[in-house]
């Protein structure tokens, strides 16, 4: 008998041991793919400073590319580009991001808001790339020609959900006496949206715009079919000759929206496939000044949002 | 909520205009509603749009056009056409993320959730999102000219040596692979990269939505941490688990960029994951904008509807999944 109670706790003794043996093991396994996952965030950004870091100068920020063979050129008609589409994407996509927010965050029950939150989250998953069939189709088949009004399009389409998301939940960290306030003092409950709902979460939804605009920035796909690219696009020129000829402002608008432009994922996407060294040593400064705009947007966001829903929870 | 002054004497003498731009509520609500529907209509005209646009190749190449074929045609010129090698191409990378991706973020969703000091979450939290921050031609770039002659090239020539010789199996895995490392492994890799943080954010956050008394309950009956999580945790989160996966597999069958600059673009007649290839997504970003005719540009949109159509119902798949946990969760455990 003694040797079966002895067999038995032996036993035990050894399945105890090989439990805690697969507990350490699984959860050491856990920390080491941590780290492993990150790996290839320090070697991208190690790299691309490194890299792009060396062909990086100033001639780089202000000059048309030039070229190939004929030194001093830069990507200027690419950064230009990129500001004009994001700035167009904004312009689209903000304000009916933000209606579309006030909806779902009142009324998240309702069928429309129900609805209007389902299709948020599909368009939020739609890749890329259809978008820009769909800009293609909307935009570019009907004007006749490439533009960076379809590009900004189709980035648009690629921020609102982004938007109406960030900004929905920032309305609802809002507390819920700001608002009940403001109608029991007869404020009527578009002003109070507007005036008091709005403003108390504007830190936290202009983040929403910023994160947006930083994964808009580098977003290429939809552009290969809209914006198209346009290494001669030049603002400073069509400005001065919309001057000169005495055009109105909307004249001058006008033109920058309705021709092919440049942008910088787009160049940095181009230069990569040629084969002459100039070139791709440009692509790595494009993606290094591409990195550092997004990774700052988004480091600097983050900060703000943590510390505002810190200061909001109390 | 537009009605409640309106019974007021002063207010129904008034003009009945005036009153209404007055209040300013009723035009609000029609304002914003008119938006949110409009929001509700872009999603269906993006469906429907592809749909119409696609017409012409719908029309002349019917359901043949997606089923699997060994001698498939890519061929502008003689305007045939054939989207089984892109299907192929984007499923069989997009499963090399997914087997690859899943234990790895995995890990750290764990890791993060159950295990790491309260000083390490944060940064570690953000690290992990911050590679999802970077723009994907970033990552193409990196991988042309680091990770493929780096990595991939030394990985694919080992796996071919060892799986390749195995019958069956070793069709997946015929090299040899191109010194440039350019291949279907190349873009599972990247995209494994991609999508470690979509998956891991995700699954950290179902972890997290796991109430207390779950985790307690399993160590009083004398669970190690492990078993914690293997048993009790995994099981109860295992739906929304699986949304989780379901949303990186939808975001790998749809990235473009970084997959374009490493698959190597070839239509070759191999099926091995160590030969050059190509997705859907990455024919679309090479050929839309140089299309030859207009049944090409067809072709190129009905690729894309393949595309839409896939990530549609991946994407109401792992709502519907995340959405049943967090109904199914008290909401005191939640971040």
């Amino acid at each position: 008998m003694s040797t079966f109670a002895e067999l038995m706790q032996h036993k035990r003794a050894g399945r105890i041991r090989a439990r805690k043996t697969a507990n350490a093991v699984m959860l050491s396994l856990t920390g080491l793919l941590t780290a492993v996952a990150l790996v290839p965030l320090f070697w991208i950004i190690g790299y691309v400073l490194v890299r792009g870091g060396k062909s990086l100068n100033l001639d780089f920020f202000i000059h048309l590319p030039t070229p190939l063979g004929v030194t001093g050129g830069g990507v200027l008609s690419a950064i230009e580009g990129t500001l004009v589409i994001t700035v167009l994407a904004a312009v689209f996509a903000i304000p009916p991001g933000v209606l579309a927010a006030f909806y779902a965050a009142h009324y998240p029950n309702r069928p429309l808001g129900v609805a209007l939150r389902f299709s948020t989250d599909v368009l939020a998953g739609v890749p890329s790339i259809v978008i820009g069939l769909f800009a293609y189709s909307v935009i570019v088949v009907p004007m006749g020609h490439y533009s960076g009004l379809a590009g900004g399009a189709a980035l648009a389409v690629l921020m609102l959900p982004t938007i109406i998301r960030t900004t929905e939940e920032m309305l609802k960290l809002v507390p819920g006496t700001l608002r009940e306030a403001s109608l029991g003092l007869g404020a009527p409950e578009w002003k109070t949206s507007l005036s008091v709902l709005f403003p108390a979460a504007a830190n936290g939804i202009l983040t929403g715009f910023l994160l947006a605009m930083a994964r808009a920035a580098g977003e290429t796909a939809p552009l290969l079919m809209t914006a198209l690219g346009n290494e001669r696009f030049d603002l400073g020129q069509i400005v001065r000759s919309g001057v000169q000829g005495h055009q109105s402002v909307f004249q001058i608008l006008g033109r920058i929206v309705n021709q092919p432009v440049d942008s910088l994922p787009l160049t940095l996407w181009k230069y990569a496939q040629q084969p002459y060294p100039e070139r791709v040593d440009q692509s790595w400064a494009v993606a290094l000044v591409l990195m550092i705009f997004v990774l700052l947007i988004n480091v600097v966001t983050r900060v703000w949002i943590q510390r505002r829903a810190r200061k909001l929870k109390g | 909520m537009s009605s409640h002054n309106s019974a007021l004497p002063a207010f129904r003498q008034s003009n009945r205009s005036v009153r209404f731009f007055q209040h300013g509520d009723r035009p609000w609500q029609g304002l914003i509603v008119l938006i949110s529907v409009l929001v509700i209509v872009l999603m269906l005209g993006i469906g429907g749009m592809l749909w119409v646009r696609s017409g012409v190749s719908r029309a002349a190449f019917g359901w043949p056009f997606l089923t699997p074929t060994l001698d498939a045609n890519w061929d502008p010129v003689n305007n045939l056409f054939d989207a089984w090698p892109f299907i192929y191409g984007t499923l069989l990378t997009s499963v090399v993320a997914i087997v690859v991706a899943v234990p790895v973020a995995g890990g750290i969703a764990v890791f993060l959730a159950e295990l790491c000091p309260a000083w390490l979450r944060t940064p570690l939290t953000w690290m992990v999102e911050l590679l999802a921050a970077i723009p994907s031609v970033v990552y193409g770039l990196w991988g042309i000219f680091v990770f493929l002659p780096q990595v991939v090239t030394p990985v694919g020539n080992f796996l071919g040596d060892t799986l390749g010789k195995i019958p069956a199996v070793g069709a997946l895995f015929v090299g040899p692979i191109p010194a440039s490392g350019a291949s279907r492994l190349a873009a599972g890799l990247i995209l494994t990269i991609m999508i470690i943080p979509t998956i891991a954010a995700v699954t950290r956050d179902v972890f997290l939505a796991i109430p207390n008394s779950q985790r307690e309950a399993a160590k009083a009956l004398g669970a190690t941490e492990w078993e914690t999580i293997w048993q009790v945790l995994v099981p109860y989160g295992l739906s929304g688990i699986l949304g989780a996966v379901i949303l990186g597999l939808g975001r790998a069958l749809g990235e473009t960029m970084a997959v374009t600059m490493v698959i190597g673009n070839s239509i070759e007649g191999s099926a091995s994951l160590l030969r050059p290839g190509y997705t859907m997504a990455s024919l679309i970003a090479n050929e839309f904008a140089e299309a030859v005719s207009s049944l090409h540009t067809s072709a190129l949109v009905e690729i894309g509807v393949i595309l839409f159509i896939m990530t549609l119902l991946l994407n109401i798949l792992a709502r519907f999944l995340v959405w049943q946990v967090a109904r199914q969760t008290p909401q005191e455990g939640r971040a």
